[in-house]
């Protein structure tokens, strides 16, 4: 690769000026016209392609809009959004004035997309909430407003929109900008600015409105043009959390990643964490150019004068104070399908760093549309909620307030790997001073739900020999593969320890599968999916067994092999003593079977292999197969 | 403080994104197609984790119908930084001389969709860098950067994972597999301007020079070899021409230019009244026909 001597001696030599960026979204109700603000400003500022404006005349003409030029089509890329005439996901427009170089995410209206909306708001500096001047602000525009302000947008527009229909009425902008200002001012956003405007008709989109001569603040699009942002910078100080380790010799280790905060130079001690070993160092690469400092922002590569303990997930820090903890208070805004519920694990990604964590308090729910706190027990799709979250390990993090990127992170589904949350961290949580554990008794259900399954005892019955336990052994190991926790008890493990003070008399067979059944359910409360394999010959056995373990649990399954087929196997030759009269109370023989009337499942070993019976089980517990 | 500028931005969301992939991916792939936006990702992975060389082989999906220039360039660019390149073709289809000019879309679907699919296939490939751009298509404007595909290798862009901040969630099931944009905030104004200021080789293809072509459907269609096939009436035209965008030579149509040097290209691109879409013939056929496409595994 071509290596240009002095960092910096590229800049400068493209042909514009370097201008800032600047990210914004636009949000706002269904309807309010978000794709159309947008689309009018790009069509006005000259930003599209004549083939785009081209398409977009003629898909105009085909619309619904008599004809009128339908700004929005040039935003809703999706089949489904043009269809529905609605916004789906975000799209991403890339557009540059005389001034500025702007990101734009179209983020969605609707309840149901307001994680698509989150996605939007976690990438920009600026949002511009879109509202109808007719309708006033209504649910949807103070839930935007909240989740901007969650996701920590510093600088919110509110675009009065539909002015025209009001007849650019003074008055009722007014009053709509005292209410928005109100909520502004609960939510901590300071930088408010309230615009009335038209997006159909273009009035102060990029040009200010003859309309409203009362208004005396700049056009949307001036407005962003002029904002100073100042993205979130930390001078002082040093963080670079590792991405990866660059081993290309033995001679070269190099740690990869990008600074996040501050400044370092060649000859600074650093401290890497969580070893807090302290090295010197010796060489930065910015991207592939030696460097004597880096800044926020850069991509780096770092080598220190000693080998010390670092690898991905390890953060490089110089007088930056991060907090090392493994119990975190955090704000959460549920995205999955499935609810959260407390005490299921979760992959928790912050940073370059992923670890296993539980959610193990729901503290409240907050009104997504009025910051009401709620109880709540499960959270949903779309809710915000503030939780406790217990680390598997030490995680180093800040809280969101003091710096992004050490102060967010995401959980992850560990089954279906989706991305369930996304969260702020508010602050680490004391062990010495702290009641949660006290509060929090772990429960039956608790323990359930860090295992992701349904405790179950299943309870297999039939003859000896009749193919339960080599059934129950086959269904543990495809339950197993299926990332179940699950506990097989027949005869070996019982008989021998348990209930070695057992033989086989009515009596103590009554006993046996009393103490079995007890066992079965104590494994239950422990969250395990529990397998039986007894004869357990009598129905009143059974059904005291569904009493102790709780029907709602208990699955039975009759091994249905006639006994002729048992006594031809006789695999372990009993049924030949038993004939001789070798073997007293032989179930079958001397000793009555009393087949279940009413089994959840009966299986005839004669008609189905073992996989077939398993397949038929794992079809019944409705646990979908690999 | 210093403020990076707005290209030193792209670049770093870029790298931060490509070393991301390369440490928690198991078998990642970069997809390689020789084009503008490839060279400038190959340039971006080989400064991500410099000195040491990219961790993840390089892949070329080779219809066979690519520009003669192109496979000259790639093999030469293979060679300059010993890339671990493999180039990937859908056999059957050769065998069944499935072309450009006979099967219309379904070439497209046979040997580029499928072939990119059975080649993810066959290497077990769990993450796969692509070049695109959001920019370049409604669909692709509101696709994430990793993009989460399942294991038939379809696109559901009505049921996206959220992606936020810079937490990507690269967490996978057998069988499934993750497309990766790192340049999806990139304009076609800011690869050349990168093009220009990092001086990235090219295909001299992006180049205007004296070419033989023909026009056809209003596209200009280079001769770039033997296989052309003519229709009556069709005449062979002499003239300086160049090519926003590289695919399969006769899907891919020129422009007249005399842009010689970058510095003209940038400013052909910045007074360009159309948007390189334009030049790909298959994009034209009909609206979303783009999201069908990426819905059944294609890039």
């Amino acid at each position: 690769m071509k290596q240009p001597e002095v960092w910096n001696g590229a800049r400068g030599r493209g042909i514009f000026k370097v201008k800032s960026l600047l990210k914004f979204i636009t949000c706002g109700s269904v309807d309010d016209g978000k794709s159309t603000l947008i689309g009018h400003m790009l069509y006005d500022a000259k930003l599209i392609f004549a083939d785009q404006k081209r398409a977009l005349e003629l898909d105009s003409k085909l619309g619904s809009n008599e004809g009128e030029i339908d700004y929005s089509l040039l935003l809703d890329g999706l089949m489904a959004e043009r269809e529905q005439g609605i916004t789906i996901d975000v799209a991403y427009r890339y557009f540059t004035t005389s001034e500025r170089s702007f990101i734009v995410a179209d983020c969605p209206g609707h309840e149901q997309y307001t994680r698509n909306m989150a996605v939007g708001a976690s990438f920009a500096d600026v949002a511009v909430i879109l509202v109808d001047a007719s309708a006033g602000i209504v649910k949807q525009t103070k839930r935007h407003a909240r989740i901007c302000a969650l996701m920590g947008i510093k600088h919110i527009v509110l675009a009065v929109n539909k002015m025209d229909l009001i007849d650019y009425d003074r008055y009722i902008f007014d009053e709509i900008a005292d209410e928005f200002k109100a909520l502004c001012a609960q939510l901590e956003v300071t930088s408010v600015q309230i615009i009335p405007v038209s997006a159909t008709v273009g009035d102060n989109v990029t040009k200010k409105s003859a309309q409203t001569q009362w208004y005396t603040g700049l056009p949307l699009l001036g407005y962003l043009e002029n904002i100073e942002v100042g993205t979130q910078s930390i001078n002082s100080g040093f963080i670079m959390p590792v991405q990866r380790v660059c081993r290309p010799n033995p001679q070269f280790r190099g740690f990869q990643g990008e600074v996040q905060a501050g400044t370092v130079a060649v000859g600074d001690t650093v401290k890497a964490l969580p070893s807090n070993e302290e090295a010197v160092i010796t060489k930065i690469l910015v991207t592939d150019k030696e460097c004597k400092c880096a800044v926020q922002g850069q991509p780096v590569t770092i080598c220190t004068d000693k080998e010390i303990d670092i690898s991905r997930g390890s953060v490089l820090v110089k007088d930056f104070q991060l907090i090392i903890n493994n119990l975190i208070s955090a704000k959460i805004l549920w995205m999955d399908n499935h609810k959260l519920v407390m005490g299921r694990n979760y992959f928790l990604k912050c940073g370059t760093r992923i670890l296993p964590a539980t959610v193990i308090k729901i503290k409240h729910r907050e009104d997504i549309n009025t910051g009401k706190h709620i109880n709540a027990e499960v959270i949903h799709k779309n809710e915000i909620a503030e939780v406790d979250i217990s680390v598997s390990e030490k995680l180093i993090f800040d809280s969101f307030k003091h710096n992004h990127f050490m102060g967010s992170f995401i959980l992850i589904d560990r089954v279906s790997n989706m991305t369930s949350a996304c969260g702020i961290i508010e602050h680490d949580i004391r062990r010495g001073n702290n009641i949660i554990w006290h509060e929090t008794a772990v429960t039956r259900e608790f323990r359930a739900n860090q295992k992701a399954q349904k405790p179950l005892t299943i309870w297999f019955t039939g003859l000896s020999g009749s193919g339960k336990s080599t059934i129950a052994n086959a269904l543990e190991l495809r339950l197993t593969a299926m990332h179940k926790h699950t506990m097989l008890l027949d005869g070996d493990n019982v008989r021998h320890g348990l209930n070695n003070n057992l033989g086989f008399t009515e009596k103590d067979r009554v006993e046996n599968i009393r103490r079995v059944a007890e066992v079965a359910r104590l494994m239950n409360d422990a969250g395990l999916i529990t397998i039986t394999a007894f004869i357990s010959p009598y129905s009143e056995d059974r059904e005291s067994a569904r009493k102790i373990i709780g029907s709602d649990n208990f699955v039975e399954i009759y091994i249905a092999t006639p006994l002729e087929e048992c006594e031809k196997r006789d695999i372990k030759g009993l049924y030949k003593k038993a004939r001789n009269n070798e073997i007293p109370n032989f179930t079958g023989i001397s000793s009555p079977y009393e087949q279940p009337v009413n089994p959840d499942l009966s299986i005839d070993t004669t008609k189905l292999n073992i996989e077939e019976a398993v397949d038929m089980i794992i079809d019944y517990l409705n646990f979908s197969r690999n | 403080m210093t403020q990076l500028s707005y290209l030193e931005q792209l670049e770093a969301e870029a790298i931060y994104i490509i070393r991301e992939v390369a440490a928690e991916c198991e078998n990642p792939v970069m997809l390689y197609s020789i084009g503008k936006d490839s060279s400038v990702m190959l340039h971006l992975a080989l400064k991500a984790f410099y000195p040491e060389k990219p961790p993840f082989p390089f892949m070329h999906i080779d219809t066979t119908w690519k520009f003669k220039e192109m496979i000259t360039f790639r093999d030469s660019i293979a060679e300059r930084y010993g890339l671990d390149l493999i180039v990937y073709t859908n056999e059957q289809g050769v065998k069944d001389n499935i072309n450009p000019f006979d099967h219309g879309s379904a070439y497209t679907d046979i040997m580029k969709t499928q072939a990119l699919k059975d080649s993810l296939n066959k290497y077990g490939f769990d993450a796969a860098f692509g070049g695109a751009r959001r920019d370049e298509e409604k669909s692709r404007a509101k696709e994430r950067v990793f993009s989460f595909r399942n294991s038939e290798h379809a696109w559901d862009p009505k049921n996206q994972r959220p992606e936020l901040w810079k937490l990507y969630n690269t967490r996978i099931n057998k069988g499934e597999s993750i497309r990766v944009f790192p340049l999806s905030n990139w304009t076609e104004k800011d690869i050349w301007n990168y093009i220009k200021q990092e001086d990235i080789p090219i295909v001299p293809l992006y180049f205007a020079k004296e070419r033989s072509f023909i026009e056809r459907d209003g596209n200009i269609i280079l001769i770039d070899d033997e296989r052309m096939r003519l229709k009556a009436g069709e005449e062979i035209k002499q003239a300086s021409i160049r090519f926003r965008t590289l695919g399969c030579y006769p899907l891919t149509g020129g422009c007249y230019s005399t842009a010689t040097t970058l510095e003209k290209i940038i400013t052909e691109t910045l007074g360009a009244v159309s948007s390189e879409r334009i030049t790909r013939v298959i994009d034209n056929e009909a609206a979303g026909s783009m999201e069908r496409r990426k819905r059944e595994g294609y890039f």
